[in-house]
Order: structure tokens, then sequence, then C-alpha cells
């Protein structure tokens, strides 16, 4: 049997509640319902689903989604073996025995055959069937399936079907408001409110060009990357341009514009 | 004095009228054996014989010329005038010594000078006519044109500059002196377009898009961006300024050096315009302006200026530093109030203070506006009232007499990046101005414009490695029609040949799955190789770790576009053939359009003929969104040849469509039986040169280009304009078949 406890989130991650999602979560939970996270990148899905599996108590298996996994990746496969062929369980099929939260990150990256493995899980049936073993897998009374996705780099070919997404609850996340964002990345990283809040206004300006060249604006992971520079003893600029600007364009007339606004925002 | 009137040795009445001022200007200027050479240029000039204008010029001119560049450019300076007199060029030496002064002010140096000298040496070498070859007749129409201009030229352009837009002038306008007469007095558009080019500092339309992220990345705000000239405005210096229709901003900002190693970009310079105008955007309401003085409302605007930067640097520290910089700091007591209006010089100061913090001036009524400004400003945002009730009272304590005063003091008191704050006023009584724009205008009723308005694209000029802005204009325009029968016929003729296409085609038709097998990690596992490995193992044997397999989708995504040459010669005959090589290339078109059909990749037909630059021609026979239906056959069967082959124009506007397609792969094919050519190129090389540049700009743009020629001299030049994308078909009897071919070997 596999260790549950490996999958236990051991240490309190830091979150700061922006609205009331933990107890719409946690009404979620005791209700096993399906959950989809959705939002921009860097915005703390990963950050929340993991801070609820810590607040519940509940072991998490996290899967990558990536374009090259298949549903065996998900459920499980034959593996050789030298007197023949032996079952391995994939992590899906895992959370569905011992009960924990199956949390599959970036969805919209597998392709679409893929997830149509998950359908049974999430609704009334909550089974698993391992047609190629041959076995119904109940689901533990305790076990869930979160996913999240990013709606900002849709794609025509990278959309859910309307049948996975139909099957899920969900909340829409965002960047927080500018006060609540530099205080989070004070309490990330321990740096003082005004540079903080000096990044988040470098944040803004990124967000506003969402749509005209930047994908997607500079995340508040990045944000937190340039404090943590900047409390190293990074100069706060050189900090900002290497954390910030560099990562997420390639543009030029972008990137001049973003160090103008770091030029103009440390005076 | 006496002597010196002796050592001019001239009896022009006009030049004795004035020699006493000239030779006091020169006595204060020149040195000794400067005086001499002076006269002694003086005298010659007025030797030469062509009146008085020429050595008056150079009296008046030459003392300035020598303080910018000094005395010792004199001789290359008389060189060139005796160059200009034995050449059928002396009309031209008035006008050169007229400009010489503010050019030598531009150069500063001699050794500039020297350049500018070679450049005119150069020009009148070039356009100097003769008649038989070795022996100029004809003076040369553009240098006195020059010359008028070259002040202004030299203000907007460097040296480099000058020499490259006086090199287009000569390279093009050669051989007609009518346009070389407009191109050098700036009158024709492509010398202002080329002039444009050449400008230096930082033009507006280079920098648009970051300014555009500027706004809206920095700001929230965005609108249109609208270049005025600066060039052509000599009197009046436009100012920045927004309405309705959009944010107006110099064409061209030149980098400044403020003070010692500090540089303000031209960007940065119209960032700082644009922060400020969005500045009164935001928090600037419309005052009524009629009760109001022009003192009172240019106190308000510099208030009310002030107040919008300060909130500007609130959201944007940096910023202060920017306007700083660039906001002139007016000295202390720089203006007289005995005999001056010092208004604008006190407002300047005031602005300067209100945005530095150490400012360091010490007027008591200054420093206390100071201090009840900013008391203003902590409250919140204030408004325009407030500011402007601020304003009007600086305006009552400080006013002087001398106001009133016509001598304004304006030096260092111009804040050039602010607008002119038109947005500001408003006057409930309509002013006395005239307003002409009511007018109705009378519009001319010219021929009626039928079809699409042409469009321009550039031309490669390989001698100055330039492109030649907008030069050849092509007019797309649907093929007439003729009868879709003819080419049902064609294709029946050539059934046999259609037969064995088809076999072909059918083997390159897409199979959109592809299953890969032998992988060490894919989707499924390959049950055939999975045992053959365990057979392996349990033998003892090392087993194939690649038992897996996945797949593949394997679609193919090729636009196509076909672009063919309908130049004169098409109608010759082919050789061992009776038929014309129109009639061929139709058929082989055909053929062609009919294999693509059949295998569905998206394709486009075009011809092209040109007549000079002014005219090229460009018929579409087939679009994307159509079929090989009756009509794209209608068309195809109407072919006719005539006129020239301008290639590169006719690939650039193949491409513009071609390039919007969405697919992976890009193929253009092009048909021609010649090199490219036109009856206004008189250089061979020229539009060969301009068909291999539009080649590679294709190819930048990932469209791959593939000719096929049917010259059978094409060796010669086909491989420079398309390195080795090309075939040249010999008999083109059996164009019909090779081409179907082709285009199948191509794109498998």
């Amino acid at each position: 049997m596999t260790d549950k406890n490996q999958y236990k989130v051991e240490q309190e991650p830091f979150y700061q509640l922006q609205k009331n999602e933990v107890a719409l979560y946690e009404a979620a939970y005791r209700n096993r319902l399906p959950v989809m996270v959705k939002g921009p990148t860097g915005c703390g899905k990963s950050r929340f689903v993991e801070y609820m599996a810590w607040k519940l108590g509940k072991p998490l298996i996290t899967v990558a989604c990536n374009e090259d996994m298949t549903a065996s990746d998900l459920v499980g496969r034959y593996l050789l073996e030298a007197n023949g062929t032996r079952w391995l369980d994939g992590p899906l099929t895992v959370a569905a025995r011992i009960g924990a939260i199956c949390y599959l990150d970036e969805i919209v990256e597998a392709r679409q055959d893929t997830t149509v493995v998950i359908h049974p899980l999430t609704d009334h049936r909550r089974t698993l069937p391992l047609d190629k073993k041959g076995e119904l897998v109940h689901a533990h009374p305790d076990f869930q399936l979160v996913i999240s996705y990013n709606p900002g780099y849709q794609t025509l070919m990278k959309d859910l079907k309307q049948s996975t997404k139909q099957r899920f609850t969900a909340f829409d996340f965002d960047y927080p408001d500018a006060a609540l964002e530099a205080q989070i990345v004070a309490k990330e990283t321990g740096m003082d409110e005004t540079v903080a809040a000096q990044l988040v206004k470098i944040g803004g300006v990124a967000r506003n060009l969402k749509g005209h060249g930047l994908d997607e604006g500079i995340s508040t992971r990045l944000l937190v990357y340039a404090a943590t520079l900047i409390k190293d003893g990074v100069e706060p600029r050189d900090a900002c341009r290497m954390a910030m600007v560099r990562p997420i364009t390639d543009d030029a007339d972008i990137r001049d514009t973003l160090d103008h606004a770091i030029d103009a925002t440390f005076a | 004095m006496a002597a010196y009137w002796k050592q001019l040795d001239t009896r022009f009445p006009q030049m004795e009228a004035v020699f006493d001022d000239l030779m006091a200007e020169a006595l204060a200027v020149l040195t000794r054996d400067g005086i001499d050479a002076y006269l002694e240029a003086g005298r010659v000039i007025g030797k030469l014989g062509r009146g008085v204008e020429p050595m008056l010029a150079f009296m008046e001119e030459w003392p300035s010329v020598a303080q910018s560049v000094g005395e010792a450019a004199l001789p290359a300076v008389m060189t060139l005038i005796q160059r200009l007199q034995k050449s059928p060029n002396g009309r031209a030496i008035t006008p050169f010594l007229q400009t010489l002064a503010p050019v030598a002010r531009r150069l500063q140096s001699q050794a500039q000078l020297q350049h500018y000298l070679d450049i005119t040496l150069d020009l009148k070498a070039r356009t100097t006519g003769s008649i038989h070859g070795h022996h100029t007749t004809f003076p040369s129409p553009s240098l006195p044109a020059f010359f008028a201009q070259a002040p202004h030229l030299l203000s907007q352009l460097t040296l480099a500059g000058l020499k490259n837009w006086v090199e287009y002038g000569i390279r093009n306008y050669r051989t007609h002196p009518e346009r070389q007469q407009d191109y050098f007095s700036l009158q024709s558009a492509d010398a202002r377009a080329v002039l444009q080019r050449e400008r230096h500092g930082t033009l507006l339309v280079d920098v648009e898009h970051k300014l555009d992220l500027y706004l809206r990345g920095l700001w929230q705000d965005g609108d249109h961006l609208v270049p005025y000239s600066t060039a052509f405005d000599e009197l009046r210096k436009p100012i920045p300024y927004y309405d309705k229709l959009g944010i107006r901003l110099p064409d061209v900002y030149d980098d400044v050096r403020v003070e010692e190693g500090v540089v303000i970009s031209g960007l940065d310079r119209y960032r700082a315009a644009l922060a400020h105008m969005v500045g009164h955007r935001r928090w600037s309401k419309v005052q009524i302006a009629d009760n109001w003085s022009p003192f009172q409302r240019m106190a308000v605007e510099f208030f009310e200026d002030c107040r919008i930067e300060t909130l500007l640097i609130r959201d944007y520290p940096g910023l202060r530093q920017l306007f700083l910089a660039l906001h002139p700091k007016p000295a202390e007591n720089a203006c007289d109030p005995e005999t001056t209006s010092c208004l604008r010089h006190r407002m300047a100061m005031l602005s300067r203070a209100l945005l530095d913090p150490d400012h360091g001036y010490t007027d008591a009524a200054l420093n206390d506006f100071v201090g009840r400004f900013h008391a203003v400003m902590e409250q919140g945002v204030s408004s325009t009232r407030e500011i402007a009730a601020l304003a009007l009272a600086y305006v009552a304590k400080t006013r002087l007499q001398s106001d009133q005063f016509a001598k304004v003091h304006f030096d260092d008191t111009v804040v050039d990046y602010r607008d002119d704050n038109r947005q500001l006023w408003k006057f409930i009584e309509a002013g006395d101005e005239e307003e002409s724009f009511d007018e109705k205008r009378k519009i001319e009723p010219g021929e009626e414009i039928r079809g699409l308005p042409p469009r321009h694209y550039p031309e490669w000029d390989y001698a100055s490695q330039t492109y030649r802005p907008d030069w050849a204009s092509v007019y797309a325009a649907l093929h007439p029609s003729g009868n879709a029968a003819d080419i049902d016929r064609l294709l029946a003729k050539h059934a046999a040949l259609a037969k064995r296409l088809k076999k072909m085609l059918d083997l390159l038709k897409p199979q959109d799955k592809v299953r890969i097998r032998y992988q060490e990690e894919g989707s499924e596992l390959d049950l055939d190789v999975a045992i053959r490995s365990l057979i392996d193992f349990k033998g003892g044997a090392t087993p194939d770790p690649r038992i897996n397999m996945s797949h593949r989708t394997d679609g193919r995504d090729i636009a196509v576009m076909l672009l063919l040459d309908l130049s004169e010669s098409l109608n010759e005959k082919a050789g061992g053939s009776d038929q014309t090589i129109l009639e061929l290339s139709q058929e082989a078109v055909s053929l062609l359009a009919w294999s693509i059909e059949k295998l569905g990749d998206p394709f486009a037909i075009a011809g092209f003929h040109s007549n000079t630059r002014h005219d090229v021609r460009y018929l579409h026979i087939k679009g994307y969104g159509e079929h090989f239906n009756d009509d794209v056959k209608a068309r195809l069967a109407a072919m006719e040849a005539g006129y020239s082959t301008r290639m590169g124009a006719a690939m650039r506007h193949a491409a513009h469509y071609l390039g919007a397609r969405p697919a992976d792969k890009k193929l253009m094919l092009i048909l021609t039986d010649g090199r490219p050519s036109d009856v206004d190129a008189h250089d061979e090389r020229l539009l060969i040169e301009d068909a291999r540049q539009a080649v590679k700009e294709l190819d930048r743009d990932r469209i791959f280009t593939y000719c096929i020629s049917l010259d059978p001299k094409a060796d010669e030049y086909v491989g420079d304009i398309f390195g080795r994308q090309f075939t040249v078909i010999d008999h083109i009897e059996r164009l019909p078949e090779r081409l179907p071919q082709l285009f199948m070997a191509l794109t498998k």
C-alpha cells in the first residue's frame, strides 16, 4: 500500500486570503465536489490548493500536465518484468485509492482525449475504470479532484471540452489589488512595504500592456522574485530588470517601456 | 580706408556705398593678413565679370564665415569659385556666396566646410550637361537651388545625411533637368521623403509603438499620435498639443545635452511631452478665459502646468529628474526690468522653483508662492480653479509697469515639452480671428478613379543600398474574363498527362495520422515489439527497450501563389513549336491549377505587367477564396500579354496576399520568360537587384520563392535573383507537363 503520509503538506504554506475563497472551498470539499481554479500565471492558484490541503489535513498529489501526457500516465500502465507484466498505478489512481486531493495543474496542456479519463471520477459515480487491468476503482471517500488552468493563453487548440468544464465548480483567481499584493510581497519576503508597493506599481504597468504585445502581465510570483533579489542586496533597478522584465518579453519596445517604468518609479 | 579701397580695386558704386561699414566689421574680426587676403579675394571676384552681386555677397559674408571656420578656409572657397567660373555654372557663384555664412555657422570647422565644398563639387561635376560627351556645355540645373537650400538642409542633416540626399537626387534625376530642379529646391515629394529619412534625431514613426506602450502601460491612456512637421516651418515652431483627433507631437526630437555628460534622448523627450499631456487630460478642467488678460492666462498656464507635473511626479518620482533636465533654469537676474518685460522670466523661474526643491532663488515673493503652492498641493490634488486663483494672486503681487513693454525677455523661458494648453481655455465670445474653415472647398471634377487606388511599394536601389520610398505604384484589378470552355478544351487535350499526374497526386495526398513505432516512451505498448523484447529478455539477450509507439498528425499545410509574367515577350512563338509562349503558359497553368485543386492546397493565381513605375498592373486570376471553377477558367482564358516586367513590385504585392495566409509553409511560384525590365529603367541591373531584394524580403517573411524561367539565356541573371531556387525550362513545349511535376517535387 502506498505511503499516504508522503503526500501530506507538513508546513503551513503562506496564503493571503483575498475574499471568501477558503470558506467556499471547504464547502465544496465537504460535499466532495470537483473544483477548478482559473487564473493568470503566478497569481497563487497552486499555493491556494496547497494551503487548502494543509488546512484540511489531506494528502495532495500534484500532476503537472503536458502535451505528451497520455491517459495511461494518469491511470497507470503495465510494465514489463522478468516474469511477465506488472500493473503500476498512475497518480490519479493512487489518489483515488488513498483518498488524496488530486491536483492536475495546467490541465489544458494535456490533450483533450487524455482529460476524458477523469470524467467518471467527477460525477456521482466517483469511480475509475481501469479497462486494461479489468478493475473498477471506487474512489476513497476523502478523494477530491482539483484542476487548474490559465484562460489567458487559451488558443484555439487549447481549451477544455464543455463536457469537462461542466463537471467542476470554479474559482476565478486574479492578481490581488495593489495594496493587498504589496502586503503579500512584503510578507513573503520580509521586504518593507514601500519597496513592495513600488514593485507592485511596475507590475501594474506590465498588466496594462497585456494584449498589446504581452501575453501575460508580471505575475505576483515574479514580484516576489524581484523582492527576494533586492532583499539579498541587489540594486533595485537591476533586480527588477532581471526578475520582472527580461523573463516576460523579447520585444525591444516593451522592454524599453518597462525599463523606463522602473526608472520612473525608483526616483 | 582709402588704401583698402585702392587694394580692392573696383569701381562699382554699390560697393562704394557700403564699403566703409563692411571694412569696419572686417577689421574687428580679421587679422592683418586676413584683411589682405579678404581684399584680394574680393578683388578677384569683382573681376570675374559677373557684376556686383557676387562681390557684394562675398564682402558681406566672409567676416562671419571666417569667424565660424577660420580664415584659413579662404583658399578652398576661392578654388570652388574658380571651378564654378570655369564651368558653365558661373551663375551659381552668387547663391553659393550668399548662403555661405549660415552654412559655415552650422559646420563650425574647416574640415567640415571642406566636406561641404566636396559635395558641391561632386554635384557640379555630375549634373553639368554636355552635348558632345567630353566638354560640358549646359549649366547644372540644380546647383543654384541647392545653394539656396543648403542652410536649411544642414540644419536638419548631418554632412553624411546631406551627402546621401544629394547622391539620391543626382542618381535619380540626372537625366531630367526639371525634376532635378524640383528635387534640389525641396519641391518634390521624394526630396522631402529622403530628407526625412536622413534626418538626425529620433523620429516619431520609429518610436510610435514604444510611446503607445508607454501611454498604455504607465498612464492607462491612449490616443492617436499625430506627427507635425518641424522641418518646413521656420518662423513659428509648432508646439505639441492635443485635441479630439489625437495627440500632436513633432515628427522628430533631437537628443539634447543638458549639461556635461547628461544627455536626454529624443525618446525621453517624447515621453516627457506625453506625460505632461496625460496630466492635463487627467487633472485639468477647462476654464473660461474671457475675463482674464493674456498675462493672467499665461500665469495660470504656468501654475497649472506645475500642478499637474507635481501630480505626475507623485505617481512616478523618477519623472522629476526628466522634467528638471528639460526645464530651463533661468538665471535670477538675467532680465532687466527697467528696459524689458520680465513677466515670462519671472514665470519661468517660478515654474522651475515649483518643481526643483534646490532652485536657489532668493526672491521673497517667489519663495512665498512656492510655499503656498506646496501647502495647497499637500491637501490633495487641488484643482485648476484653486491653482488659477493662486496664479492670479502671484501676478497681482509681482506686477511691474515694465511688463507691458514690447521687448520681451524670452531666453530660457520656453519649456518645450509642455503643450500649448489650448484645451485649458474656453472663449464664450467668438474671437475676431479670421475663420476660413467653413468655406466649402471646391473639388475639381477630375477623371473618376476606376478600381482600387494604387498601393505603393519601395524599390531597392543597389547603388546606394537604400530603398526608394514609395517608388512603384501597383494597381490591383480583376483579370478580364473570356470563355471558360477554352480552358476545359485545353485540359481535355492533355487528358493523358492528367491521368499520369493524378497517380502522383494520390501519393502526395496527406494521411492524417502517422504511427511512430520503436519509441522508448509512447502512448501505447507496441505489442509485437514488446513480445519480441520479452523473448530476447527471457533468452538472456539484451532486450530492445523501444517497445512503445505513438502517433503524429501529418497534415499538409501549404499556401501557394502563382505569379505570371504577362509581358509583351510572351507573344513570341516558342522555339520549335507553332504555339506562342502565352498559349503554352496558359495550358501549363491550367494543368497546374487543376492539380493543386485536386490536392486541396489553397492557392491563388495572378498576373502582372508594368508600364513604368507609375503603372504596375497586378491582375487577379484566382483568389484563395475561389475554387478552380468556370469564373477562374474564364479569366485564365482571357490571358493577354503586353508591356514590361517590373518583377519586384509585383512580388511584394503578391506577398502582401500570401503573407496573410495562415499556412505553415508559403510558396510563391514565379513563371517568367525574361529578365526584369521596364521602359523607365535605364540601368539593366537595377530591376534585377530589386527583384533579388524582394526575394530576400519574402524569405524574411518565411515565403519560399521559386522561379520557373522560360528564357534560355536566363542563367546569366536568374541565379543572381533567386539563388538556387529556380528552374530553367528549355523545351518550352514541354511546359504543360513540367510545371505540375515541378510543383509536386517542390512540395513533396
